[in-house]
């Protein structure tokens, strides 16, 4: 069987605008960074030129510690906030489901939306406030609890749990929003015969309900892994990454390089390299995760 | 028995209704802070225990009016925003018809590569996009930042669309080309309101990511242009902070999106969910 190739016109028509837009603006900066990672690109030294210096800013971030600590970072941010959000994720999503007033459910999973729906750059306003030394509303709650005041934002590793908390908050509803959807997935009689099978609590969900979870915490997983590693606005308000660099997460020392000190060959290099990350991580991802849900 | 039975019940549902209020006393609070905070005089602001019953003032709302550049950075926020929106609605919902109706060669890898522009990190093309704007001395202007925000809109569009489509039958389809409809009215006419539904949530969420979006603003605009996170974010640089003004920016910024959210929470959710699901 030989197919003639053949181009239908009108429907190439509705999708090339598409293609055209993001080939120039998805692919063409993309080329662009590329080409700028092997070139010496420092805006504050114009005179030295752009010229290529081939490998010179993949070897300078291979040999940048304060790269691969900000990647260091951006992992423990990972391990401190996504297991905690999947864990009250799923919590909350079981805590909804099992309510028989719908009034109230309804209400609950309303407000599950506003978290998300809040400017991160105005959440990252808002956490000064909550978690300011001398009058946020975080150490005033502590001292009821005969607790010290903490200097959240002025020491390393305050600072970390306050982006941290920060997160999870903003973040954990989206996890729920996600899991009461793959809740919603598992029918009556499935339910009703799972309770025969695996009786109540800890059973019924672990063998039951979550397999349907599965896939939504594979997407999680990937969207979470994704957002970390460009997680910028609400830390750069918050924290600028200090003190120090103590909670310089990747994204943030990277645009401090690229837009702060101005070299965007090495900066490029940087994003190349996490862009890779990316790519690699989300791949990774599916093959683990889907392929436990076919077996 | 069934005395018991509706007690326990009772109490079943009193204790969710307590843990329900818990949590939404939990997400609700931040958000509550920071319109109380906007609402404070300074004074009431750092007093310690806070005070949580307290006069109103509007006169941080009133100073940031007076001022100026928040009421114009919120313009220029609306104006990008929706621009870019409906841009990314044209140019994409047409490409998910075309993938939820065709079938061509390489389609799965089309739809994965117009997808995966999602999961850039901002910051890989920001760093080019800086240059090019500067180079076609656009930096600063709305057109750089309405161009750079297609990036994620029309992947969400796409995303969210395709599956709303392929939801119209085809036999609707089928029955306008016999009535002699060509490609573009059956899509135009007949599909696009039909997938109207889908398309909104799309256009929704599109709209709040670029409402909210910080590092491409801070990076491709300075004063003309600015939009409002990029002013809000400024409140943190200078000396001394400014929190009453600074929370009225914030109630600004947030609070017309929040009621929004609020009156279409229900496509929200599935917006949010649905590509998370799928």
């Amino acid at each position: 069987m030989r197919h003639k190739f053949r181009v239908n016109w009108p429907a190439f028509s509705l999708i090339a605008p598409a293609i055209i837009v993001l080939l120039a603006i998805g692919i063409y900066p993309l080329l662009f960074a590329v080409n700028i990672s092997f070139r010496q690109y420092q805006l504050t030294k114009q005179y030295l030129g752009t010229g290529y210096v081939g490998l010179q800013n993949y070897i300078t971030v291979f040999n940048d510690p304060l790269f691969w600590e900000s990647l260091l970072r951006t992992g423990q941010f990972f391990l401190l906030t996504v297991p905690l959000q999947i864990v009250f994720g799923i919590s909350i999503a079981l805590f909804i489901d099992s309510i028989r007033w719908r009034p109230l459910s309804f209400l609950l999973r309303v407000l599950l939306v506003l978290p998300i729906a809040v400017t991160p750059t105005v959440v990252g306003l808002i956490g000064r406030l909550l978690f300011n030394r001398d009058f946020g509303l975080m150490n005033y709650l502590l001292g009821l609890f005969q607790i010290a005041p903490v200097s959240w934002l002025g020491e390393p590793v305050p600072a970390m749990l306050t982006i941290a908390l920060v997160d999870i908050w903003q973040w954990t509803p989206f996890v729920a929003l996600v899991m009461i959807s793959g809740l919603a997935i598992v029918s009556p009689d499935v339910l009703e015969s799972g309770r025969l099978e695996a009786g109540q609590g800890w059973n019924l969900f672990w063998h039951v309900q979550m397999p349907y979870l599965l896939p939504g915490l594979t997407a999680v997983l990937i969207l979470r892994t994704a957002d970390i590693l460009k997680l910028f606005d609400m830390v750069f308000v918050l924290t600028r990454g200090g003190p120090g660099v103590s909670t310089e997460l990747v994204s943030v020392y990277v645009q401090r390089v690229g837009f702060r000190v101005f070299d965007l060959g090495v900066a490029s290099a940087q994003a190349i390299l996490l862009l890779l990350l990316c790519i690699v991580l989300s791949r990774g991802y599916i093959r683990l995760f889907y392929r436990e849900v076919e077996a | 028995m069934t005395v018991l039975r509706r007690r326990r019940r009772l109490w079943t549902d009193l204790w969710q209704a307590v843990l329900a209020l818990c949590l939404a006393g939990i997400f609700l609070l931040p958000v509550y802070w920071m319109v109380t905070t906007a609402l404070k005089t300074t004074t009431d602001t750092f007093a310690v225990p806070p005070v949580l019953i307290f006069q109103p003032t509007f006169e941080h709302f009133l100073a940031v009016y007076t001022e100026g550049p928040v009421l114009k950075s919120l313009v220029n926020s609306l104006v990008v925003a929706t621009t870019s929106t409906a841009l990314a609605v044209l140019i994409g919902a047409p490409a998910a018809y075309v993938l939820a109706r065709f079938n061509f060669r390489g389609k799965a890898d089309l739809w994965f590569w117009i997808i995966s522009n999602r999961f850039i990190s901002p910051i890989v093309v920001a760093l080019p996009f800086f240059l090019i704007a500067r180079d076609l001395r656009l930096l600063d202007r709305h057109p750089a930042l309405i161009l750079v925000y297609l990036t994620f809109g029309v992947p969400l569009v796409v995303w969210l669309c395709v599956d709303q489509f392929r939801a119209i039958p085809r036999e609707v389809d089928e029955a306008a080309r016999v009535d002699g409809a060509n490609l573009g009215q059956v899509f135009f006419r007949i599909n696009l309101p039909l997938a109207m539904p889908g398309i909104a949530v799309a256009a929704i969420l599109a709209f709040i990511t670029s409402w909210n979006e910080l590092m491409f603003a801070l990076v491709l605009t300075s004063t003309e242009a600015r939009t409002a996170p990029v002013e809000a974010a400024n409140f943190m640089t200078g000396f001394g902070i400014r929190w009453g003004p600074m929370m009225a920016t914030g109630t600004l910024i947030v609070l017309p999106v929040l009621l929004f959210a609020l009156l279409v929470s229900r496509s929200l959710v599935r917006g949010l969910t649905m590509g998370a699901v799928k």
